[in-house]
């Protein structure tokens, strides 16, 4: 909402400058967003006569003028056609910034003769959009005037009108606020009541009084319309509305002046003498909505639910109610008779209707919001006066049909509750003070008082509402500072044990060496049927883009996008991960977090080897995080081939405490599905289900003892053994197998090697093991040992092994 | 009759001049063998008189010792020698490079959420979380966002398809509100909480992306006003920023959720085309906040006449890119991995109130 300074000061009488109104503004709820000193872009500039103008010796077009100006006379050399003697126009000296070119005149030779300045275009001083030669400017204006003047160009302020506060939407109403604020005195400009001359000739018939129900209006005939004032005109084009007729250009300054829309017929273009007010409909045989061309000359189709004015005993649509009037019925400057508007329409039906039609217009946003039901004959009367002043004529009794809706409910109000809320110790006749410069009327003196929001203030309605009113007259910069009461801690920190372990993760991957991503909670929904997803209930209506249609069933997918991403800027080497959320269904219970991380392997070459397997290191790194988790990874099982079909089949494994609950998936993704995601594998991940990790034991017992070390008096010692096995055999059955063999001295097994060639025959392999052994109570003697080995061998043949030869 | 000292000096210049701990090993067994020099003079004492054993006896074992010390000192160092050239002939090349490690990071919105979650926590805010697919009730209308309400299109809302039996249409949570209303209606007050979390809004520009981070505050007290509501953000806020104090201003808005509602400004200069907090003639918007409206507690089962308190929220990825001086908002979320290793935290800096939040 844009309005000027003078504009504003019709409403409130003030000698406070225009930062001070500004500040006040802001601080009172009205943020200002600009302040538009127009005034000062044109300071340069000033009023210039025309002495003398020579063709340029040198250039035809261009002529070498003798000016008159507030520096003295100035040879300036002139390209516009329109350049002459006498001409009055208006001047820039050498070091003006010309706003419309944006340039600093400098001092130079035009084809060899010194232009000292130059006479200026309004488009230059952007005072019009285009413009074919100098300004001609009438010839009243003395040599040196400042353009300012010319242009009537004052600050403008531009400030945002919250959606509560429809009221902002007039200057009137800013004037209010702006009064009680303390910075001026609210200057009441009430309509007086025009008397009618004769009955009103057009009738209204409010046929869904639930989308309009008040409609005022009355004739005013025998006018003569043409262009509005030069006040009116400047009025309006200083906050960017184009000036059209004086008939329009009053209902927008009443508008922008009173938050009040009102909309003007010429009758003549009327068919028949009534004006209906109903739903849109539809012709009954074709089923066709009915259509109508606006006052911006599109179409739009009219259906139920919205307010449609008509004539023609109702059948001819002439306008939307509270959005835009039809052309048909427009005025122009040969409209005699004009029938003045003045009604009121239901907010959300207005709202629904712009939506709908995606059609905005100043009464749109207002009615959307709510206008003043109390000012509908004021308004009128307003019209009326401003028209007849302009336009002449005679006006006629004002018709009113319907009935305004109630003003805002009165309720009781304990004036110390703004206390209680805002902490501001104000009186109670501070309170009831400030709630009377703001139009309230406030009744009774006991505990509670009766107050009643004026017709205005539909946003009120409760003691809250009216705490927030004296608080910000009074000024949030008058609150206290009071530091929060102390409250009991929890004892172990305020994150429970899953969100302690999305800090433990996120740090220990970061940690070991992968970069935190966080990437969109959607994807693409054929992106999302790879990786599970992809189900219905989970697609956007309204995505932001089509490649982001649907909620994502992992994150891995859009980590692998971020890699492949990565290696097109030729970054191939990713280590990357992210924890969020993934998404099961559309209930409350459906969302999981997961721990992802992506490695696209292709490190630096290095002189001294490959180094470790990439997809070992992975279960290393997974392997590294769980322990931090606390998850009992001694008791995890690892099941390879059973993994969904976005991984490898033959690379790829998942993490378990049984096969209903699966902590991880990791391994190499699957080429067909890199391939489907553009990305060039290999690509390796996993992916961490946190809300099926069991709580770490020590969240769940009491305390945090961790009990005596068990620190063996004993060396331990250790034995190798080889075993053949066939290759299908997977080496971790064999270590669980061997690591069986005795539970109480075997405390560790580690393969330490693997063969496969000659002496160990096709389709086999050596695994070479080394068993750690623990005594416990005594020193073991030979005797013991080979006791052992001999059930360590005899597990591992449980598990096909053969002790090789 | 040999003569000793004779002996002894070439005995002691043969061991100086021994090149290896084999040649040494030579002289000693020449020398002190069983058929060694000196080992045939100690065996001739025998054959002597006892006077003369008596002269002769000490210097010949004397001889015999001085060799002997003489021998096991060459013999350390020739061995000391012998050593060293092994070891310089085991040389490493030192300045070949050692096998590269990936440098991991925390992405710096992670980063700031974990300062503001520290922050909090030492005022006493337990961390809340709830769904980011929400319904209608929790996102809107319990927060006091009536159905049709043209509050609602301000938005810019993301739906789910509409469910085919019932109609009803999900939404993806707009703000991190949902989680206070939840709280509410599940825990009984008094409530301090804060409530991060990801949040959805269909807008895309330099400033703005589909998808953000949010931290929600609520306190719900009988008691609390908004001086607490004030002490609470100026001290965030100043701690967050690592300032001693912070120059703030609250300006009276509205939201649909509280009442009063303002937002917070904080005293900027942005000359020069970098940001200094409380300096300058700017303000800049940080977050909104205000007291909870009294509708949003009777939809949460709260009496307001019991029950009242304050909310505020923030975005974090802008809290972030304030902070740390990122100046576009797009690649937080684009995983470019030079970006990330720019901007990432180390794991280390995790926010604590004794070595500071980064």
């Amino acid at each position: 909402m844009k309005f000027t300074l003078s504009w504003l000061k019709e409403h409130l009488e003030t000698d406070a400058s225009l930062g001070a109104v500004a500040d006040a503004m802001t601080m009172a709820g009205l943020e200002v967003e600009d302040v538009l000193d127009s005034a000062a872009a044109l300071a340069p500039f000033s009023v210039a006569r025309i002495v003398s103008a020579e063709r340029h010796p040198n250039a035809d077009r261009l002529q070498v003028c003798q000016v008159e100006t507030v520096d003295g006379v100035k040879e300036i050399v002139c390209g516009a056609p329109n350049a002459r003697a006498g001409l009055v126009t208006i001047y820039a000296p050498i070091g003006a910034y010309v706003p419309g070119l944006d340039m600093t005149l400098v001092e130079k030779p035009v084809r060899g003769v010194v232009s000292n300045g130059m006479l200026c275009s309004a488009a230059e001083l952007e005072q019009a959009d285009d413009s074919d030669g100098i300004l001609d400017l009438p010839e009243h204006w003395a040599v040196g005037t400042p353009a300012a003047e010319v242009f009537a160009a004052e600050p403008v302020i531009d400030f945002e009108v919250t959606p509560n506060r429809p009221d902002w939407l007039g200057v009137s109403g800013i004037a209010r606020d702006l009064a009680a604020t303390g910075i001026g005195r609210f200057i009441d400009r009430t309509p007086e009541p025009v008397k009618g001359a004769f009955p009103c000739p057009v009738s209204i018939r409010l046929e869904a009084p639930e989308l309009c129900p008040v409609f005022a209006g009355r004739v005013i005939r025998g006018v003569k319309n043409g262009p509005s004032p030069q006040w009116l005109q400047d009025r309006l084009k200083a906050i960017g509305l184009r000036p059209i007729n004086a008939l329009v250009d009053v209902t927008n300054l009443i508008s922008y002046d009173r938050a009040r829309p009102l909309h003007v017929y010429d009758v003549a273009k009327l068919s028949g003498d009534v004006i209906v007010a109903r739903h849109g409909q539809a012709a009954k045989d074709s089923g066709e909505p009915e259509h109508l061309i606006a006052l911006d000359g599109k179409t739009y189709a009219a259906s139920h639910g919205m307010c449609v004015i008509a004539d023609a005993g109702g059948e001819r649509p002439i306008g939307l109610g509270g959005v835009m009037g039809g052309e048909s019925t427009g005025c122009d400057e040969a409209t005699t008779d004009v029938f003045i508007e003045s009604a009121w329409f239901d907010p959300l039906v207005t709202a629904q209707t712009g939506r709908t039609l995606t059609i905005s217009s100043d009464a749109q946003y207002r009615f959307a919001r709510g206008v003043d039901p109390a000012f509908v004959v004021p308004g009128l009367e307003l019209a009326t006066a401003l028209i007849l002043d302009m336009c002449g004529g005679e006006a006629s009794d004002i018709t009113v049909a319907g009935e305004a809706p109630a003003g805002p409910a009165a309720f009781d109000f304990d004036p110390e509750q703004v206390c209680r809320l805002s902490g501001l110790a104000i009186g109670r006749e501070g309170v009831v003070e400030v709630l009377c410069r703001l139009g309230f009327t406030v009744e009774g003196h006991g505990v509670t008082v009766r107050v009643t929001p004026p017709s205005w203030r539909r946003d009120v309605e409760g003691p809250a509402d009216l705490v927030e009113e004296v608080a910000r007259i009074v000024g949030y910069d008058q609150l206290p500072t009071t530091p929060l009461p102390e409250v009991a801690r929890a004892a172990s920190g305020v994150l429970d044990p899953r969100q302690k372990r999305v800090r433990v993760a996120r740090r220990a991957l970061a940690a070991m060496g992968y970069a935190e991503a966080l990437t969109w909670s959607f994807t693409r929904r054929d992106k999302a049927a790879l990786f599970g997803g992809g189900d219905e209930r989970l697609v956007l209506e309204n995505p932001i883009a089509s490649d982001l249609d649907c909620m994502r069933p992992a994150v891995l997918p859009n980590l692998i996008e971020a890699a492949a991403r990565n290696a097109a800027r030729g970054h191939p080497d990713a280590a990357l991960f992210e924890i969020g959320p993934i998404y099961l269904g559309d209930g409350p219970n459906d969302q999981r977090t997961v721990i992802a991380g992506l490695i696209a392997p292709h490190g630096p070459r290095h002189w001294s080897g490959a180094g470790e397997d990439a997809l070992l290191a992975l279960k290393g790194d997974l392997l590294a995080v769980l322990e931090e988790l606390g998850a009992p990874v001694a008791s995890m099982q690892l099941v390879q081939g059973q993994n969904p079909e976005w991984w490898h089949p033959g690379r790829s494994a998942r993490l378990q405490l049984g096969p209903k609950a699966v902590i991880a998936h990791f391994g190499a993704l699957h080429p067909r599905v890199l391939k489907a995601l553009d990305a060039d594998g290999p690509m390796l991940g996993f992916e961490i289900v946190l809300d099926s990790m069991p709580e770490p034991r020590a969240a769940k017992t009491a305390g945090k003892s961790r009990g005596p070390a068990d620190l063996p008096a004993l060396m331990p010692l250790t034995r190798d053994f080889a075993f053949v096995v066939d290759e299908a055999v997977a080496a971790g059955d064999l270590i669980r197998a061997v690591a069986g063999a005795d539970k109480a001295l075997i405390q560790d097994v580690r393969v330490f090697d693997v063969y496969r060639g000659q002496g160990v025959g096709e389709g086999r392999k050596s695994v070479a093991i080394e068993v750690v052994i623990q005594p416990r109570e005594t020193t073991l003697t030979d005797k013991d040992i080979d006791a052992l080995s001999a059930k360590v061998v005899a597990a591992a043949g449980k598990a096909g092994a053969t002790l090789r030869s | 009759m040999t003569d000793l000292n004779q002996l002894e000096l070439d005995l002691i210049n043969a061991i100086g001049a021994a090149e290896s701990v084999a040649g040494l090993e030579d002289i000693r067994v020449a020398a002190l063998g069983k058929s060694g020099s000196i080992s045939g003079l100690l065996k001739g004492l025998g054959a002597m008189s006892p006077d003369e054993r008596r002269e002769q006896g000490p210097l010949i074992n004397g001889l015999r010792d001085r060799v002997g010390a003489a021998i096991t000192a060459r013999k350390a160092e020739l061995e000391a020698a012998e050593l060293d050239a092994r070891l310089l002939a085991e040389r490493i090349d030192l300045t070949l490079p050692s096998r590269p490690r990936r440098k991991g990071g925390v992405h710096p919105t992670m980063q700031a959420m974990d300062e503001i979650i520290a922050i909090f926590a030492e005022m006493g805010f337990a961390v809340a979380e709830g769904p980011d697919i929400e319904d209608d009730f929790h996102n809107f209308t319990a927060l006091n966002f009536p159905p049709k309400h043209p509050a609602r299109e301000l938005h810019d809302t993301f739906f789910l398809k509409a469910d085919p039996e019932t109609g009803e249409r999900k939404v993806l949570r707009t703000h991190t509100s949902p989680v206070q209303v939840r709280t509410m209606m599940s825990e009984k007050p008094p409530i301090r909480i804060i409530a991060p979390g990801r949040t959805f809004r269909k807008d895309s520009d330099a400033t703005h992306t589909p998808m953000f981070h949010q931290v929600e505050g609520l306190v719900i007290d009988r008691a609390i006003h908004m001086g607490h509501l004030k002490w609470t953000l100026e001290t965030f806020v100043a701690r967050y920023f690592e300032l001693q104090g912070v120059h703030a201003r609250f300006r009276p808005h509205h939201f649909p959720f509280t009442e009063p509602s303002a937002e917070m400004d904080i005293r900027c200069d942005r000359s020069g085309g970098s940001l200094k907090l409380n300096e300058g003639d700017d303000w800049m918007e940080i977050l909104g906040c205000g007291m909870v409206h009294p509708n949003v507690l009777r939809n949460c089962g709260l009496d307001p006449d019991e029950w009242q308190g304050f909310a505020f929220g923030m975005g974090v990825d802008r809290l972030a890119m304030l902070k740390y001086g990122i100046t576009d908002l797009r690649p937080m979320f684009e995983a470019d991995s030079r970006w990330l290793s720019h901007y990432g935290f180390s794991p280390f800096a995790t926010p604590n109130p004794a070595s500071g939040l980064s």
